[in-house]
C-alpha cells in the first residue's frame, strides 16, 4: 500500500436535478491504446476485444474499449492496467488513469442538459457509442451507456470548471421544467 | 380602449404594470403595447433625432417605435420592443429619449431645429474647426444620440446556450408553417417548428379568419393539439431565428423567462444553435406604411396591426378610425372594427377603381396629406379629386402593402428578386440551400395559398430527407386575389416619414440622391435609413422606392441593402452565455493548488492554469521580500516548486527515435535509455517553436515535455507532422501532462531532499531519469534543472500529486528549504540565461538565442532548410543578450534599446526587452533581452528606454547568463 | 458551418483548428533549392472558387484534414484525412 495518500479529481457528492443525477466515478483506470499502422485488428485480438471503429465501444465482461480518437482507443474498467496488458502489443500503452476525470450523467434530462453543452445530437444516442468532442470548452470523450445515461471524460484539471458547467445547465433546465409544469 | 369579448388574453388573470412611474392594468397574455393601448396611452416613445413624441405602429418584432427599458431587480434592457414584450404582474417599464419627460422633452427643439438637421446634417457641420471635434462636439453628440441606456452594472440575469438538431426547420407558425409542420410530422420527419410570438398562429390569431368553416383559430388549436402529441415535434414558442449561417445552421433566440418575474436558475433567454437538414422558411409578411406629412402622429398605426390588437387582445387605440390604403387587405379589419362597436369614419383607399364596401364611406383615388396631433392624433386631411377634406378620427390604420419576410433568405448573400405584381421583393429561389418559403414570406398571401404553399413545401422537403408524405387533404379557405397600386409617398409639402426609428423622410432620401448618393447603399449610410434597432423592417422598401423616383430608375435597378444576421437584435449576454466571470474559460487547477492557497501564495494566470505567484511570510509587506527570499532560498538550500503545468507526451514505438530526429533540431536516436536530451524545436518557416527536454525511459518510450503554453500548440504540430510526413511509421504519441503531478527540487540540498523523500540517495548523474518508488507509489525522477542548481523533477500519478506536495514542503522546510512560486522561478531562470516563451515570441531563430549549432547538420528536421535562409542568421539579427543597470535601477520588458547618443526614434530603435528580475544573487537587476549583432557587443553600454513607464537607464550588456555560466552547480 | 470529419462524422466548425492551404503538405525534400521552399513556405493563390486548405479536429479525433471547398458559395466538396484513408482506419 502507498503511502502517499490518493485523492480523486472532485471527491464530491453526487447532485440530482430534474431526476438527472452527476457524479464523479473516482480513481478511475484507463489505459490508451494506439496500435501503430495496420495492427488494430492484431491489438484487438490480443486483447479479447474488437478494436473499436470510430464512434464506437467494444466490451467485453468488464472490460470496454472505447474508441477515443484517430488511431487511439481507452481501455477502461476496474481491471485496466498497464501490467496485466499482454507482452509485445504492436501499440503504444500509455496509463491516462489521472489524466481525466470520469463523470455519469443519468437521466431523463442527461440529453437536454448535455444539449447546452456538447454540439451533438444525442437524443437517439445508444449503449455501444462513444465520442469525441467538446464538453464547452473542454475535451471531451463521451461515452453512450443507454436509457439516458453518459459517461464524460475530460482533463483532469478542468475537473472543477465541468461540474460546475454540468450543473448550472441542469439547473436550467430543471427550472425550465418548472415553468412548463 | 379595451373591447368586451374580443381578444385571446386571459381576463381572468389580471396583471398590474407600470410605466414611467403610473400603475396602470393589464391581462396575462397582453403584450406591454396592447396593455398601454387598453390603457389609452398613445405617446409611448421620443423619436431618434427630433424627440417627437411617438406611438405604437406595429403588432409586432418589426416596432419602430414603442422601445422602452424594462427594469428589473437584476438588470435593466434598453430598446425593448413594447410589441413584443409580454406582460407579467410587476412589469416595470420605461420610456426612452426624452428627458425630463415623455410629455416635456427639451429635445424636442431639435425638431424646431429641423431644417437644418436634415440628412448628413452631423457629417456638414461638424468638420470645423478641427480641433472642436473631441472637445466639444463628440461629447455633446455622444449624449444627446442612442435610445435606451444601461444600466451600467453587470447584468446579473442568467442566460442560456443550446443545441438543437433536427431533419426540419419550419421557421414561423402562421397557417404556412403549421401546414408545413403538420405535413412533415405526420410523415415521421423530425421536426422543429420556430415561432416568434408567445401563441403560435400568426395572422390567423390577428384576422378573423374561417379555415373548412370554421374561426381559423379552432384549426390553429386543432394543429397544435396534434404537433403536441407526436414526439417527433419540438414547438419552440418565444423564439425567433435569427440568422442563417452556411451548411444549414440556424441561430434563434429563445426568450425563456423574459415574459415573467425572475425565477431562481431561470435563464432569461437561450440563444439555439439549430443544425437542420432542411428548412422551411415561413416568416411572413411585414405591412408597410404610406409616407405624408406627419405621418408619424401617434395615433397612425398599421392596419394589420389594428386588426392584430383587436383580434387578439382585445384592444383598439380609437373610438372613431379611419384607414388609408392602396390594396384590399384592410377590408377585413375594417368589418371587424365595425363588428366590434368601432366607428370606422372611413377608408381612404388611393385607387381610383378601388372596390366598394358595404356600410363603410369609401373615398376611392384619395390620399392622406397631413396627419394632426402633435400628442396624438386628432385630425386627417385628405385629396379626392384634388379637392381637400378634413376628418376627425383618432386612429389611421395605414396599408401600402406588404413585404414578404425575405431577410433569412438573403443571410447566405442571396439577393431577392422584385416582383412588379406584389410591388415587393420576393425571395429568390435556392438562395440557402435546403430552404425552401412558403406562404406570405414567399409572396402567396391569401390564406388558402399559405396553406397549399406550406403543405407542397413540407413535400417537397420530405421527398429531400427520403420520406414520402402521407396524402394531404388541404384545408378550405379564402383565396382572394392581392391587388395593389403602389403607392409610397404622397406628393406635398412638409415632412413625411420613411423610418421612424430614425427620423428619416422623404426629403432626406431625395436630398441623398441629389448629394450623389444615388447607390442604395450610400443613401443608406447616408441618411441612416434602416441603421436603427429595427433595421428598417417597415421603411426599407419604401425608402429605396422613393430613391428610385429620385433617380430615376426602376425598383428592380435600384436594389436593396443586404440583410444580414441578426434578423432581429440578439442580446451580447445570450451569445456569450456561460462565459461570464470565471465561466470565460476553464480554469485548469493543480493538485497542489489548495496546499499553494493554503499558506496565502496569490495564484496567478499562466494560460488557463493558477499557479502560485510566491509564498508570503509573515513580516514581509511586499511580493519582492517573499521572492528575493525564495530564490536565495534555492541558491542556498532547497526549493519546491510545482512544474505539472509543463506538456508532457508520451511517445513509443520502433519508429519513435526517427519522428523525434525530425521534429527536434538536434538528434535524439543517440540518447542512450535512462537520459534526458534538452530539444529545440522549429517551426517550418524556420522560427523556434519550442523548447524543453525528452527523456528516454525506454528503447522505444520516451517522454517530451514542452513549455506550459506551447503544450497544445505542440500537440497539434506533431499530429500535423506524424500524420502529414509519416503516416505509415510505427509510432504513437498521447498527452500524458494531466496525467502526472510533477514537483521541481532545486538547491544544494536538492539531493539530500530527495533522498529523505524516496529513502535513498537518488543515484542520477545530471540530464539522468529513472523510475522510483515514492513512499510506496510508481513514479519517476528526473535530474533537470531550471534554475541552475543541482535539480530534480520527481513526478507522481496525479491522484497522489497533492499529498507528495505536502509532504515534500514538509521536508524541504525541516531542512531550511521551502516553497518558491513563479516570480522565484522567473529570476533563478533569468539569472541563468534560461529562455522561456517571452523570448521565443515567434520571430526568434535558432542563431539569434545562440542554438545554431543545436541544428544538426546530419540529418533533415522540420524548419531546417527555412532556418539557414538569408537572413536569418547573421550580425543585422537581433541577438539574445544579458542587460544589467549600471545604477541600481528598475528596468522593464517591452523597453526599447538604444546606441548612446542617437535619437531615440523607432529607426534607431536596436533591441527590445523581453524579460527582466531583480537578482538577489547577483544583487542587480537583471534583463534579457535581443540587441542587434548582441552577442559581439557585450561590455558595450546601452540606453534602456520605455517611454510607457518613464524608463531611461544606462545598462551593460553581458553574457545572458549571469550566474554560474561553466553549469558547475547544475552537474554538482 | 460544418465539416464531416471522415472519423467522427457531421461537426460544427466551432471543434475545428483552421491552420491554412493544404500547399503544406507538399514538403519539399531534403536539399531541395530555396525557391521551392520559398513557393512551399509562402506563395499562395487567393482563388475566388474551389479551395484546399487544412483543418485540425482539435476537438475532436485530432485528426488533420484537407479540406476542399469553394470561397465564393461556401460549400465543402472533399473532407479527406492527411494520413490518407487506410492510415486513419489503422490499416496502412
Amino acid at each position: 500500500m502507498p503511502d502517499l495518500i490518493a485523492k480523486p479529481a472532485l471527491g464530491v457528492a453526487p447532485v440530482t436535478h430534474a431526476g438527472t443525477t452527476l457524479a464523479e466515478i473516482p480513481l478511475p483506470q484507463i489505459i490508451a491504446i494506439a496500435p501503430y499502422p495496420g495492427q488494430a485488428a492484431a491489438v484487438g485480438a490480443a486483447l479479447g476485444l474488437a478494436f473499436p471503429a470510430p464512434n464506437t465501444v467494444s466490451e467485453s465482461g468488464g472490460a470496454r474499449l472505447v474508441w477515443a480518437g484517430r488511431d487511439m482507443a481507452f481501455l477502461i474498467g476496474a481491471e485496466a492496467s498497464a501490467a496485466t496488458l499482454p507482452e509485445g502489443l504492436a501499440a503504444m500503452v500509455s496509463d491516462q488513469s489521472d489524466a481525466w476525470v470520469m463523470l455519469t450523467l443519468v437521466g431523463p434530462r442527461a440529453v437536454d442538459v448535455l444539449a447546452r453543452l456538447v454540439p451533438l445530437d444525442l437524443r437517439a444516442a445508444q449503449r455501444g457509442q462513444a465520442f469525441r468532442s467538446a464538453l464547452g470548452h473542454m475535451p471531451l470523450v463521451l461515452i453512450a451507456e443507454g436509457e439516458g445515461g453518459f459517461t464524460l471524460l475530460t482533463f483532469r484539471s478542468m475537473a472543477r470548471t465541468a461540474w460546475h458547467e454540468i450543473e448550472e445547465a441542469m439547473a436550467k433546465v430543471e427550472a425550465r421544467l418548472a415553468l412548463s409544469a | 380602449m379595451r373591447i368586451d369579448g374580443k381578444g385571446r388574453i386571459d381576463r381572468t388573470r389580471p396583471v398590474t404594470f407600470r410605466f414611467d412611474g403610473r400603475s396602470y392594468a393589464g391581462y396575462r397574455g397582453d403584450t406591454l403595447a396592447s396593455a398601454l393601448i387598453a390603457n389609452d396611452v398613445r405617446v409611448v416613445g421620443r423619436s431618434f433625432k427630433y424627440h417627437r413624441p411617438r406611438g405604437i405602429l406595429t403588432a409586432g418584432p418589426e416596432e419602430p417605435n414603442a422601445l422602452v427599458e424594462v427594469v428589473g431587480p437584476a438588470n435593466q434592457t434598453p430598446n425593448t420592443r413594447a410589441t413584443v414584450q409580454e406582460l407579467f404582474e410587476g412589469l416595470v417599464a420605461r420610456s426612452q429619449n426624452r428627458w425630463p419627460s415623455l410629455g416635456f422633452d427639451l429635445l424636442e427643439v431639435n425638431d424646431l431645429a429641423a431644417p437644418f438637421l436634415s440628412a448628413g446634417f452631423y457629417y456638414k457641420t461638424f468638420m470645423w474647426p478641427r480641433r472642436f471635434w473631441e472637445g466639444l462636439y463628440e461629447p455633446l453628440i455622444r449624449r444627446a444620440a442612442g435610445l435606451g441606456r444601461l444600466s451600467g452594472k453587470h447584468d446579473e440575469g442568467l442566460y442560456e446556450k443550446a443545441w438543437a438538431h433536427c431533419d426540419l426547420l419550419v421557421i414561423g407558425a402562421g397557417p404556412a408553417g403549421l401546414m408545413a409542420a403538420l405535413v412533415a410530422a405526420r410523415a415521421g420527419a423530425d421536426v422543429i417548428l420556430c415561432d416568434e410570438s408567445a401563441e403560435p398562429g400568426g395572422r390567423l390569431l390577428a384576422d378573423e379568419g374561417m379555415i373548412d368553416g370554421a374561426p381559423a383559430a379552432e384549426w390553429v388549436a386543432r394543429v397544435l393539439a396534434e404537433l403536441a402529441d407526436l414526439p417527433n415535434v419540438r414547438l419552440m414558442r418565444r423564439t425567433t431565428v435569427t440568422g442563417v449561417y452556411d451548411d444549414s445552421t440556424f441561430g434563434a433566440l429563445e426568450r425563456v423567462g423574459l415574459h415573467r418575474s425572475p425565477r431562481p436558475n431561470l435563464p432569461r433567454e437561450c440563444f439555439w444553435r439549430i443544425v437542420a437538414k432542411r428548412s422551411v422558411l415561413a416568416a411572413g409578411a411585414l405591412e408597410r406604411g404610406i409616407a405624408f406629412q406627419d405621418n408619424d402622429r401617434p395615433g397612425v398605426m398599421m392596419a394589420s396591426a389594428l386588426a392584430t390588437y383587436l383580434n387578439r387582445y382585445g384592444v383598439v387605440p380609437g373610438k372613431r378610425v379611419a384607414l388609408f390604403a392602396n390594396n384590399d387587405s384592410v377590408r377585413a379589419t375594417a368589418r371587424s372594427l365595425m363588428a366590434a362597436g368601432v366607428e370606422v369614419a372611413a377608408i381612404l383607399d388611393s385607387r381610383p377603381d378601388a372596390p366598394d364596401e358595404p356600410g363603410i364611406v369609401v373615398h376611392k383615388g384619395a390620399v392622406v396629406q397631413r396627419a394632426r396631433g402633435r400628442m396624438g392624433l386628432r385630425e386627417i386631411s385628405f385629396t379626392k379629386d384634388g379637392r381637400a377634406q378634413r376628418l376627425e378620427v383618432e386612429c389611421l390604420g395605414l396599408s401600402g402593402g406588404w413585404n414578404p419576410s425575405v431577410h433569412l433568405t438573403c443571410h447566405l448573400n442571396g439577393r431577392p428578386r422584385w416582383s412588379e405584381d406584389l410591388a415587393a421583393f420576393v425571395p429568390m429561389e435556392g438562395a440557402v440551400p435546403g430552404m425552401l418559403v412558403a406562404g406570405a414570406a414567399g409572396g402567396s398571401f391569401s390564406t388558402h395559398g399559405c396553406l397549399a404553399s406550406g403543405a407542397e413545401a413540407a413535400r417537397a422537403s420530405l421527398e429531400a430527407l427520403g420520406r414520402a408524405a402521407g396524402a394531404v387533404e388541404l384545408p378550405r379557405a379564402e383565396d382572394a386575389p392581392y391587388v395593389i397600386a403602389p403607392l409610397w409617398a404622397v406628393a406635398g409639402k412638409g415632412r413625411a416619414w420613411l423610418d421612424f426609428a430614425n427620423d428619416v423622410t422623404v426629403k432626406d432620401v431625395a436630398l441623398a440622391a441629389q448629394e450623389g448618393f444615388r447607390s442604395v447603399e450610400h443613401m443608406k449610410r447616408y441618411t441612416t435609413q434602416g441603421m436603427a434597432p429595427d433595421q428598417g423592417k417597415s421603411s426599407n422598401v419604401a425608402a429605396l422606392a422613393v430613391l428610385a423616383d429620385a433617380t430615376g430608375r426602376g425598383i428592380a435597378e435600384t436594389g436593396t441593402t443586404t440583410f444580414r444576421p441578426p434578423y432581429t437584435p440578439v442580446s451580447i449576454a445570450a451569445m456569450g452565455a456561460g462565459g461570464r466571470g470565471a465561466g470565460f474559460a476553464p480554469q485548469r487547477f493543480l493538485t497542489s493548488d489548495q496546499a499553494s492557497r493554503d499558506r496565502g501564495a496569490p495564484m496567478v494566470e499562466a494560460g488557463l492554469w493558477y499557479r502560485p505567484s510566491y509564498f508570503p511570510k509573515p513580516g514581509e509587506t511586499t511580493w519582492r521580500e517573499a521572492c528575493d527570499r525564495e530564490v536565495r532560498m534555492v541558491r542556498e538550500s532547497v526549493g519546491v516548486t510545482d512544474v505539472s503545468t509543463l506538456g508532457k507526451i508520451d511517445i513509443q514505438g520502433p519508429d519513435a527515435a526517427r519522428f523525434l530526429d525530425l521534429v527536434y533540431t538536434n538528434t535524439f536516436s543517440t540518447l542512450p535509455v535512462g537520459k534526458v536530451r534538452y530539444g529545440l524545436m522549429l517551426r517550418e518557416d524556420g522560427h523556434v517553436l519550442d523548447d524543453g527536454t525528452c527523456a528516454r525511459l525506454g528503447d522505444q518510450h520516451w517522454l517530451m515535455t514542452t513549455t506550459t503554453a506551447a503544450a497544445g500548440l505542440v500537440m497539434r504540430h506533431l499530429d500535423f507532422v506524424s500524420q502529414a510526413f509519416c503516416a505509415g511509421w510505427q509510432v504513437r504519441f498521447a498527452s500524458v501532462t494531466e496525467g502526472w503531478a510533477q514537483f521541481a527540487i532545486a538547491g544544494p540540498k536538492a539531493r539530500a531532499l530527495v533522498a529523505s523523500a524516496l529513502g535513498h540517495a537518488p543515484d542520477l548523474p545530471f540530464m539522468g531519469c529513472a523510475p522510483v518508488t515514492v513512499q510506496g507509489v510508481a513514479g519517476r525522477l528526473f535530474r533537470i534543472s531550471f534554475s541552475g542548481e543541482e535539480g530534480y523533477e520527481l513526478a507522481v500519478p496525479t491522484r497522489y500529486g497533492e499529498a507528495l506536495f505536502r509532504d515534500l514542503t514538509a521536508r524541504a522546510e525541516t531542512m531550511g528549504g521551502g516553497l518558491y512560486g513563479m516570480e522565484a522561478l522567473n529570476v533563478l531562470r533569468i539569472e541563468k540565461g534560461f529562455i522561456t516563451h517571452a523570448e521565443i515570441h515567434g520571430r526568434i531563430t535558432a542563431f539569434d538565442i545562440g542554438m545554431e549549432k543545436m541544428v544538426s547538420a546530419k540529418k533533415d528536421c522540420i524548419g531546417k532548410a527555412a532556418a539557414a535562409r538569408p537572413g536569418m542568421t547573421g550580425p543585422a539579427r537581433a541577438q539574445l543578450v544579458g542587460l544589467k543597470p549600471l545604477t541600481d535601477s528598475v528596468i522593464t520588458a517591452g523597453a526599447h534599446l538604444f546606441a548612446q547618443g542617437v535619437d531615440l526614434v523607432r529607426e534607431q530603435s536596436a533591441g527590445y526587452v523581453t524579460s527582466v528580475g531583480y537578482s538577489p544573487t547577483l544583487h542587480s537587476h537583471l534583463a534579457l533581452a535581443f540587441l542587434d549583432n548582441g552577442r559581439a557587443r557585450h561590455g558595450e553600454t546601452v540606453r534602456l528606454v520605455d517611454r510607457l513607464r518613464g524608463v531611461d537607464v544606462l545598462c551593460t550588456v553581458t553574457d545572458p547568463v549571469f550566474h554560474d555560466p561553466k553549469g558547475e552547480k547544475l552537474r554538482a | 458551418m460544418r465539416l464531416t470529419c471522415p472519423l467522427c462524422g457531421p461537426r460544427d466548425r466551432r471543434e475545428f483548428y483552421y491552420y491554412g492551404a493544404a500547399d503544406y503538405l507538399a514538403r519539399p525534400a531534403e536539399g531541395a533549392p530555396p525557391e521551392a521552399w520559398d513557393d512551399y513556405l509562402h506563395l499562395r493563390d487567393n482563388p475566388a472558387g474551389v479551395t484546399q486548405d487544412l483543418w485540425y479536429h482539435e476537438q475532436g479525433c485530432c485528426s488533420w484534414l484537407k479540406v476542399t471547398r469553394n470561397t465564393v458559395t461556401h460549400e465543402i466538396l472533399a473532407v479527406e484525412s492527411v494520413a490518407g484513408a487506410d492510415a486513419a482506419e489503422g490499416r496502412a
